[in-house]
């Protein structure tokens, strides 16, 4: 590990602590998993009966179904927080003072909020008032109004964090404001923050799970239904390891397209102007990845100069 | 108000429910991520692909499905009887404990190569170039997204709520069977939720005038 902050070249002595450690780390890893499989095996989970459930078609295409519920869900909820991220966006980068703060607050306010208690204010809250909604739809709206706010914070950031000389260039040759805005500023802000978009996304998907709470019939709720199924077993353990394995699997997924994205990202000369060099930190109450946020933290003082 | 002053009794447990979550959730994150954040960055090649596949598994899982997994899966598994708050607060520390390891790796590495080799230029150990030269610095730069971390852990606590965990977020299961305004209560629980995370990034800011690096 040259060029590590931490250690030097290791020498002999040093060689042979890390093989120790090395060694010592597998046989923790060896551990938990050994404890795991003899308590797999030792309660029956590996027993034909309890896995009976998942020879049968009709199960299959419940799973199938509460993906498919699930991806609904995910992708309604993506399209609509891209959508009120921009216009919160634009509405915060507005000149008029009436315009960008009362759009300040809201995104503050949906950010601050947890989204599970936005969604049983949708799902419990609102028939109080006579406003019925379906679970489908509180799930969608209550992350199209977290995740909207964060990504309106973060194309916020990334228009910020452009060279000035951009803006200026773009009156000079005679365009207006919405001209400047859609023709040079979004375009690379866009660009430039494109991985923490995709990433935002892979939170998007992971909080459709909250649904299950709020009885939004994914994934979760469907392995709890049928792992209390007396007639399969009561394949809970075994629902569990299906559920996490669609889930995770999708996550990476997204993932993977985010890493690719960032890594063609520096390849490209057309961003390398528009390098994210914000100023204010883009997710300061965001849950996802906090990788990149030091990245765009250090060598810039955080100047919060108010959008011009 | 009423709302609130005819069930104080159920608002200072439910509180106290999500002080212990946070704190107790923080408390295993704190310790598991900077084990985990150690493996990241430590010269042991396996230890750092055990530290990545953790960080890469977990953090593409959805917090709802690690609760689910130790809520039903586990205690069916170990076949004893678990108290809901107890795994609950390891939930929350496991998924927690992801962003806490991922926040301590990227703020050692903002520490310059040249920093640590010009510490040991000068002929300082190991542990002197790590006390006086690396972690000083690095430190400065964990602190405000580390306070994100736990902001975002705040409002994760009331996941619990679907698992049988009293705290705010499910205040709203418990006050409607006393007969409350449900809108009223959730409108109640996202002010206090609100005024928490306020206080948060207060002292997240105040922390981070006080240790702005300056480079």
């Amino acid at each position: 590990m040259s060029g590590s902050v931490l250690y030097d070249v290791p020498g002999p002595r040093a060689i042979a602590r890390n093989r120790i450690i090395g060694v010592v780390t597998i046989l923790a890893v060896a551990a938990v998993i050994a404890f795991l499989v003899w308590r797999l095996v030792a309660t029956g989970q590996f027993t034909a009966q309890k896995w009976v459930g998942f020879t049968y078609t009709r199960i299959w295409e419940q799973i199938a179904m509460a993906t498919l519920r699930m991806l609904a869900a995910f992708a309604a909820a993506a399209v609509g927080a891209l959508i009120l991220g921009f216009i919160l966006a634009i509405g915060r980068l507005s000149d008029h003072a009436w315009v960008r703060w009362p759009v300040t607050v809201v995104t503050e306010f949906l950010r601050a909020v947890p989204v599970l208690v936005m969604m049983f204010l949708l799902y419990y809250g609102l028939p109080v008032i006579g406003i019925d909604l379906e679970s489908y739809w509180a799930v969608v709206i209550a992350l199209v109004a977290y995740n909207g706010s964060v990504l309106a914070e973060v194309i916020r950031a990334g228009v910020e964090s452009l060279p000035r000389g951009q803006r200026e260039a773009g009156y000079s040759i005679g365009l207006r404001k919405s001209g400047v805005m859609r023709l040079i500023l979004m375009p690379q802000a866009i660009r430039a923050m494109m991985p923490v978009i995709i990433s935002q996304l892979v939170v998007t998907l992971k909080d459709t799970a909250l649904g299950f709470i709020i009885t939004y019939e994914e994934l979760l709720l469907l392995a709890k239904q049928l792992g209390a199924a007396s007639t399969i077993g009561r394949p809970i353990v075994q629902m569990t390891m299906v559920v996490a394995v669609i889930y995770i699997g999708m996550c990476l997924l997204l993932s993977l397209v985010a890493r690719i994205v960032e890594k063609r990202m520096h390849r490209s000369p057309k961003v390398a102007g528009a390098a994210p060099d914000a100023g204010v930190d883009p997710r300061t109450h965001e849950e996802g990845t906090d990788t990149e946020l030091l990245a765009l933290q250090q060598g810039s003082a955080r100047s919060k100069r108010p959008p011009k | 108000m009423g709302v609130i002053t005819n069930n104080i009794d159920l608002w200072t447990e439910a509180l106290l429910g999500t002080l212990k979550l946070f704190f107790g959730g923080a408390a295993i994150a704190i310790v598991l991520g900077t084990i985990v954040g150690a493996m990241r960055v430590s010269p042991v090649p396996i230890a750092r692909a055990v530290g990545t596949l953790y960080v890469n598994t977990i953090r593409n899982t959805p917090l709802t499905l690690v609760f689910f997994g130790f809520s039903f899966a586990l205690p069916p598994l170990l076949g004893l009887r678990i108290d809901a708050l107890l795994l609950a607060t390891c939930a929350l520390g496991i998924y927690t404990a992801t962003y806490v390891a991922e926040t301590i790796r990227s703020g050692i590495n903002t520490v310059p190569v040249g920093q640590a080799e010009a510490a040991r230029a000068i002929g300082l150990s190991f542990g002197q170039v790590m006390s006086f030269v690396v972690l000083p610095q690095a430190f400065r730069s964990v602190i405000p997204p580390m306070m994100s971390v736990f902001i975002a852990l705040l409002k994760n606590t009331t996941v619990a709520a679907g698992f049988s965990v009293l705290n705010l977020g499910s205040m709203r299961d418990w006050l409607s069977e006393r007969g409350e305004n449900q809108l009223l209560v959730i409108v109640w629980v996202m002010v206090a939720f609100v005024a928490l995370v306020m206080l948060l990034s207060w002292a997240q800011r105040s922390f981070e005038n006080r240790w702005r690096v300056a480079r």
